[in-house]
């Protein structure tokens, strides 16, 4: 086909904003042709947090971000046409499936098809100690007893196939990124599997999406050096390519941000490390000979991507029990501040010698405006109090009891420490520790299941 | 002649993070910068500016034509976003470290532009 594809992104991690995917969805509904709206939903540790979800309650473990996001542009992408990816489905694609149908039908609307992907989950596959022998570097699954999840990274082939099947919204659990962006290009352009110049332009177009604004000035503004008209209402990305893989990124007309060569670098380099060689589930993206180039009002055309074969093996990351993080702060301010914060911390320093001498403890002493500003006024950060010392004490610890020992010490001060000291706070936060595996290819079974109007 | 600026006057830094390593993209916001940078901003100077945080490797890759470098740093995280005990786990504020190197460029070469002081 020779229409251009347009894939839009309406989220990049789970706590992006709810309403980012209403321009979006306007913008693509007012163009013809396939489009897409993607969401990208999973940093490392989400998985696993709802990986726990599931094990509380079989009918959970999807993105917590599922509903809120959905709900706002469902009823446009269904009647416009456009299809949804997302990876949104978590530990549990299927409850998430299920979950999108109740949506629609308490929206009044009929009831989409949906294709979940599964077959990322590796519980049950492979073995502590065998995703020990896996681990790349570090040895954080040599001493874990309990794996609380492991999921493998798959590629964009199962997602072009639930488009293949007619699905109106694809749910998955871990996948590549750049997949969310592949899989409906591969389901348009009928691209083959080892063109890789082609699959590298999609992965491509899949990085520059897959964090959202961050590419239409989001994470980008520093005022007077880089300034971002409209950064409050800053429009999420869309991409358009075409057949060749000749990719354009621009926004929606209206929002605020800014698309141009600058933005666009920043993010194609964004968690890059060798440029030459970006491991993709599909390909190796090398970015070395790509060009950036401005063509209009917010439209960068992004070219030159080189593919390499596909690596032999699949990345994959497996969460573990952390123990617990313990964190406790307290303020000193005005006269002497900073004697009295240096007094506090050298007295927490010694009672906890003696209490839990092996407990390693971060102190920070964070120096702006706290307990001499109130609430009702936003801080004046153009002059911060010279005297106004807020200091933070961490550790971490498997022992709860030990860390609960550090945030009692800290909160004694209050009678017991230097004079003035304020305002404690105190937070006890699990914590899980995350590896990366390389996996063989042979554990990957992706399966897709079209449920909704079809079951 | 030379004269000496901020490297936050001549080019952009944005970093992320994968477990304990840390990439930083460096990007000159005029291209006519490239050369001075590079001369300049090798991955020894960047271990030095990274010193406290131990890096175990320093590699800067070249991306002339974006105008841009990648420097990624192994072990500089304290174990990364699920092991560190800082407020800053990604190491997300640490692009601005970078920015806060000095660089010596031509007096003939381009004045850094400003940009109005933004109004929000």
């Amino acid at each position: 086909m020779d229409a251009k594809v347009f894939i839009g992104s309406a989220a990049g991690f789970a706590g992006d904003r709810s309403d980012a995917g209403v321009p979006v969805v306007e913008a693509l509904a007012a163009h013809s042709g396939p489009r897409f709206l993607m969401y990208e939903t999973l940093a490392e540790r989400t998985l696993a947090l709802c990986q726990l979800e599931r094990r509380k309650d079989p009918a959970r473990g999807y993105s917590p971000a599922l509903e809120r996001m959905l709900t706002p542009v469902l009823a446009q992408c269904l009647a416009a046409g456009i299809r949804i990816v997302g990876n949104f489905g978590a530990a549990n694609p299927p409850a998430a499936a299920r979950r999108i149908a109740g949506i629609a039908q308490s929206l009044g609307l009929p009831v989409p098809r949906i294709a979940i992907v599964e077959g990322d989950d590796l519980s049950g596959r492979l073995s502590a100690s065998e995703l020990a022998r896996r681990e790349t570097d570090g040895k954080i699954l040599a001493q874990a007893r309990d794996i609380i999840s492991a999921n493998l990274y798959l590629g964009a082939q199962p997602i072009a196939r639930a488009f293949d099947q007619g699905a109106d919204i694809v749910v998955t659990g871990r996948v590549a990124d750049s997949a969310l962006a592949l899989g409906p290009l591969l389901h348009a352009f009928r691209w083959r599997a080892d063109d890789w110049g082609r699959l590298a332009a999609g992965t491509l177009a899949g990085h520059l999406l897959e964090c959202g604004a961050q590419v239409t000035g989001g994470y980008f503004a520093d005022p007077g050096y880089k300034n971002v008209p409209g950064l409050a209402e800053v429009g999420y990305p869309i991409a358009e390519i075409d057949s060749n893989g000749d990719v354009v990124i621009t926004k929606p007309v209206g929002t605020g941000g800014v698309v141009d060569r600058l933005t666009v670098i920043e993010q194609l380099l964004y968690e890059i490390h060798d440029p030459a060689a970006y491991l993709a589930p599909d390909v190796v993206l090398d970015l070395t000979d790509v060009e950036v180039r401005e063509i209009g009002k917010d439209r960068v055309r992004v070219t030159g991507a080189r593919g390499k074969p596909a690596p032999e093996m699949l990345k994959a990351t497996v969460c573990v029990d952390g123990g617990v993080l313990g964190e406790a702060e307290i303020s000193y301010a005005g006269p002497n501040a900073a004697a009295r914060a240096a007094l506090a911390i050298d007295v927490i320093q010694r009672r906890m010698r003696q209490r839990v001498p092996e407990l390693a403890i971060r102190v920070d002493a964070i120096g702006a405006v706290s307990v001499l500003g109130t609430s009702a006024i936003t801080p004046d950060m153009s002059r911060p109090e010279a005297e106004d010392i807020r200091l933070r004490f961490a550790a971490q610890s498997a022992n709860v009891t030990e860390i609960e020992s550090l945030l009692d010490e800290v909160e004694a001060l209050y009678c017991a420490g230097p004079a003035g000291g304020a305002g404690v706070r105190r937070h006890v936060t699990p914590r899980l520790a995350s590896a990366a595996c390389l996996i063989e290819r042979r554990y990957a079974e992706p399966r897709v299941t079209l449920v909704g109007a079809s079951a | 002649m030379t004269r000496t600026v901020r490297l936050h006057e001549l080019a952009n830094a944005r970093s992320g993070d994968k477990g304990d390593r840390l990439n930083v993209a460096l990007v000159c916001r005029d291209p006519s910068h490239y050369p001075a940078i590079a001369a300049q901003v090798t991955a020894e100077r960047v271990a030095e500016v990274f010193a406290a945080r131990k890096p175990t490797r320093v590699i800067r890759f070249d991306l002339p034509k974006l105008a841009a470098f990648n420097f990624v740093l192994d072990g500089v995280l304290e174990g990364g976003v699920n092991a560190s005990l800082g407020l800053d786990g990604h190491g997300k504020s640490l692009s601005f470290l970078l920015l806060d190197l000095a660089i010596n460029i031509p007096d003939s070469a381009p004045v850094p532009v400003r940009a109005e002081k933004q109004s929000v």
